[in-house]
């Protein structure tokens, strides 16, 4: 069958035939059907039984068949590329050969020599060759392959193809000089040592920090260091380039392509993005699945894209870079995009949705739609795709490893997926809190922000919605889910909802929706080592392993998803719900809906700043408060931060008290590092309103008044006080 | 001769039991656990062993035997199953003794319920009967969450 194939080849090379799509699937049939007998030969050591005659008569007949070669000049580039492929291909399947102990004629290295690579391939004579050597010799400074072309020996596609054999070899030896093979089995091992080693380091500089000697210090420091690196340097030996697994969409796209007849060209961009073998493995599938739809359900037909005013061919990219310590992958094509009527319409025939909620959705919680588990925007179910079982699976698989999914669509301009994945699974930084006397990891990804609330907050910072607790975090409600509850730490009581102690919420996203999860104690942020639980423990999705502390015991790793689950903060329904709340939050507000602060100031009534424009709100004792020149100055980050009393700025008496105990309220309005402290009388709350300025009372310091909570407040002009106080802050800030 | 086993024995509630000694790696004194909610109660917590996370399972509780007193430690004998180590919690360890198949009996009909599945047989010894424990049966806990409780 090679050798059929092969004589093939040959007439395709010498040009006697043109090669076409149907030759190419011949070629590549016939290629699997090499690649399954070398992977029989190396399982079984014998070809095994196989009935080839089927290709072998295709193969032949192909050679001998008047019809394919048909002469298109356009299609000539093509088919010049595609026959590199194979080239390139076979020369691979040597290899391969070699390997597998084959010792065929053709596991050869390809020769090295220019002249050598086109005698073999293109029949140029030796003696043409040596003539055009000669003339090299005598000074002619041009390469040997341009003298050839000119002397009409040989045809400049065949040199050019000759180059990148070449190419091709010197490459594979140079690697072969500088690299070698390890079992991944070996590197699982060194992996699993460095995890140790961390964990070792760990405890030592536990020690070290105990005793204060100060030479071991030193030491400790050391050894953390080069753990830090060798750490690094193993996880590199992991790494795989995305390329890997990229290599094979060509071919499935084309297959997809030919099968329902649609033109498809593919592009890669970050090949080289490198990730950790694990994870290469475990995207492969869903990459390949969202592959497959983009042919199948992105690009349209040929016909239809000429219609559309597109190129014929439709093109597929595949794009990977690194961002912020992740990996995103892009799979984007032109084609036809997602109609958000079509899927709004599918959803409330399925009854996924309402028909109110359908119209209420934004484009993009409408492409979500998609993900979910049966749903499926296909007219027909074809044998690639439309099914419905993809996309959810897609989306499992890659928050699985701890990715994210998200789908943006254009509709007539096409489609892009953009997968976000996690360098690396097994060495991962997390935050320790405390719950019922026990420790527990978060993994980083899936944290939001930290929120603490003082004994005296507490009360009021927790409100019930029928039975259910939350918190108002920027006027927006966050369940809080009690972990000491959701785990059935009976002992641990209702410890953390005791009076007179402060609230610890740790805030975590699972699929999109933000929860609190109330803990007893936040402790600190650690790398830890990502250790699987045993058999016993799998069934338990609340946590997703364990982990050695630097003491030496056994914590577990919280999964938010799993955590979220059990405590029904992510249900079908309430997501919904949810979203349709925001969303119609956000239409009503489509003007001038803001979140402002609302805080009393000296006599003045209510007075209110948008919260954008403050940085942070801090707490300064008074007797802080100290004097530069004629202003009032705090210490504050390191820096001098002038105050500014808001009451007086605005023309009235400040009504505070004198007394150096009392805590001053401070708004941090900061302007590219320079910083300003508003002092206020007292923080109110915070809200969302529609804010209808109305000028009347417009004066210094006061941009007008606006109902808030149905009650008048005044709009503090942030600005124009700052600059009334310190005429420079702007341009000095601006500096 | 007859063939003989070599059994790895140790004590529960005042019972005589013995493991296979292939199937045990090594025998060690309590060590600190964490524990894991939601998990059926035979499951004690996890041990740090030489940096490998090994799951503990309590024996009293798996075989619906009453609590250890809270004074006494257990200790553990650490196995291997096709899941990796998992380390067992008994009472007290006695000797590695020598059995002949000969001596051994199949549990009596009398004997029902988990602890049934769990003994494969007794060994009938000069001076006492030796519990012969199904290692894969008691660490198949994920097969019946509920059971050792309910036994109890």
């Amino acid at each position: 069958m090679a050798h059929i194939g092969e004589s093939l080849l040959g007439r395709l090379r010498d040009g006697t035939l043109v090669l076409d799509g149907e030759i190419t699937t011949a070629l590549l049939a016939m290629v699997d059907a090499i690649r399954q007998m070398l992977a029989s030969i190396e399982a079984q050591g014998s070809e095994g039984e196989r009935d080839d005659s089927a290709l072998i008569s295709t193969l032949t007949r192909l050679q001998h068949d008047p019809e394919a070669a048909r002469t298109e000049a356009a299609k000539l580039e093509l088919a010049k590329i595609e026959l590199a492929k194979i080239e390139l291909a076979k020369i691979e399947l040597s290899k391969t050969a070699a390997a597998a102990g084959e010792g065929s004629a053709e596991a050869a290295a390809p020769p090295a020599n220019i002249g050598a690579i086109l005698m073999e391939r293109t029949g140029v004579t030796s003696a043409e060759i040596q003539r055009a050597a000669a003339l090299q010799k005598e000074g002619d400074p041009r390469h040997l392959g341009e003298i050839l072309v000119e002397q009409g020996a040989v045809k400049p596609a065949d040199v050019v193809e000759a180059l990148r054999v070449q190419r091709t070899a010197r490459v594979s030896t140079a690697a072969s000089d500088s690299t070698i093979r390890v079992d991944v089995g070996l590197l699982d091992k060194v992996m699993n040592l460095v995890g140790e080693l961390v964990l070792a380091r760990n405890q030592v500089l536990l020690f070290a920090n105990r005793l204060k000697d100060a030479s071991f210090l030193a030491a400790s420091q050391r050894l953390n260091l080069i753990t830090t690196e060798l750490q690094a340097g193993v996880m590199k030996t992991r790494m795989q380039p995305i390329g890997n697994i990229w290599g094979q969409f060509p071919r499935t796209v084309r297959d997809v392509a030919l099968s329902c007849g649609k033109e498809v060209r593919i592009e890669m961009e970050g090949k080289e993005t490198e990730l950790d073998k694990t994870i290469i493995e475990a995207i492969k599938d869903p990459l390949t699945h969202l592959v497959r739809n983009s042919v199948d359900h992105g690009i349209e037909l040929p016909a239809d894209r000429v219609l559309a005013g597109k190129d014929r061919v439709g093109r597929l990219t595949l794009r990977a870079f690194h961002e912020g310590g992740q990996v995103n992958i892009e799979i984007s094509d032109d084609g036809a995009g997602l109609d958000v009527d079509r899927i709004r319409k599918k959803a409330a025939e399925r009854a996924v949705i309402t028909a109110e909620q359908a119209a209420r959705m934004t484009e993009r919680e409408t492409f979500n739609l998609i993900f979910l588990p049966g749903f499926s925007t296909a007219q027909k179910i074809t044998n690639v795709s439309g099914r419905g079982v993809g996309m959810d699976v897609v989306k499992t698989n890659v928050e699985k490893i701890g990715g994210t999914v998200d789908l943006q669509s254009v509709l007539g301009r096409g489609t892009t997926v953009r997968v976000k994945i996690p360098l690396t699974l097994a060495i991962i930084p997390a935050l320790v809190v405390t719950c019922g006397g026990d420790r527990y990891a978060i993994p980083q990804v899936s944290l939001l922000e930290l929120v603490r609330l003082a004994p005296e907050q507490a009360k009021s910072g927790i409100e019930m919605v029928q039975g259910a607790p939350v918190h108002r975090l920027r006027g927006r409600l966050l369940p809080l889910v009690y972990l000491s509850r959701v785990l059935d730490l009976n002992d641990a009581g209702e410890s953390s909802q005791q009076e007179g102690r402060p609230v610890n919420i740790v805030v975590l996203q699972a699929e999109g929706r933000a929860f609190g999860l109330v803990v007893d104690e936040i402790n600190d942020t650690e790398e830890i080592v990502v250790k699987p639980l045993g058999k016993q423990l799998k069934g338990v999705n609340t946590f997703a392993g364990a982990t050695i502390m630097g003491d030496g015991k056994v914590a577990l790793i919280l999964d938010a998803l799993g955590l979220a689950q059990k405590a029904n903060v992510v249900s079908e329904l309430h997501d919904r719900t949810v979203a349709e709340k925001e969303l119609s939050a956000a239409e009503k507000g489509a003007g001038n809906r803001q979140t402002l602060l609302l805080f009393q100031a000296g006599d003045h009534g209510r007075m209110a700043i948008p919260l954008a424009l403050v940085a942070r709100l801090e707490e300064f004792s008074r007797s802080k408060v100290e004097r530069a020149g004629r202003r009032k100055v705090v210490q504050y980050r390191g820096r001098i931060m002038p105050l500014i009393e808001v009451a007086e700025a605005v023309g009235e008496s400040s009504g505070a008290s004198t007394d150096a105990d009392s805590r001053l309220q401070v708004l941090v309005y900061a302007e590219r590092g320079h910083s300003v402290g508003l002092v206020v009388e007292r923080i109110l709350d915070i809200v969302e309103e529609d804010v209808v300025l109305d000028r009347m009372a417009e004066r210094a310091g006061i941009l007008g008044s606006a109902v808030v909570q149905q009650r008048v407040t005044d709009m503090l002009d942030v600005q124009g006080v700052v600059r009334a106080a310190d005429p420079d802050f702007f341009t000095v800030a601006a500096e | 001769m007859a063939q003989s086993e070599q059994f790895c024995t140790f004590f529960l509630d005042g019972h005589f039991f013995g493991v296979p000694v292939q199937q045990v790696q090594e025998v060690i004194r309590y060590q600190e656990m964490t524990r894991v909610p939601l998990v059926p109660q035979a499951v004690r917590g996890l041990i740090n062993l030489r940096g490998q996370i090994v799951t503990a399972i309590d024996l009293r509780r798996r075989l619906g035997m009453s609590e250890r007193p809270a004074d006494k430690l257990p200790m553990n004998v650490v196995v291997r199953t096709d899941d990796g180590a998992l380390s067992l919690l008994v009472d007290e360890i006695g000797d590695v003794i020598e059995a002949e198949q000969k001596t051994f009996e199949e549990p009596p009909e009398t004997l029902k319920g988990m602890r049934r599945e769990m003994i494969q047989g007794v060994h009938k010894l000069n001076d006492r009967l030796m519990h012969v424990l199904d290692i894969e049966r008691a660490c198949r806990i994920t097969e019946a969450p509920e059971g050792a409780v309910a036994v109890r």
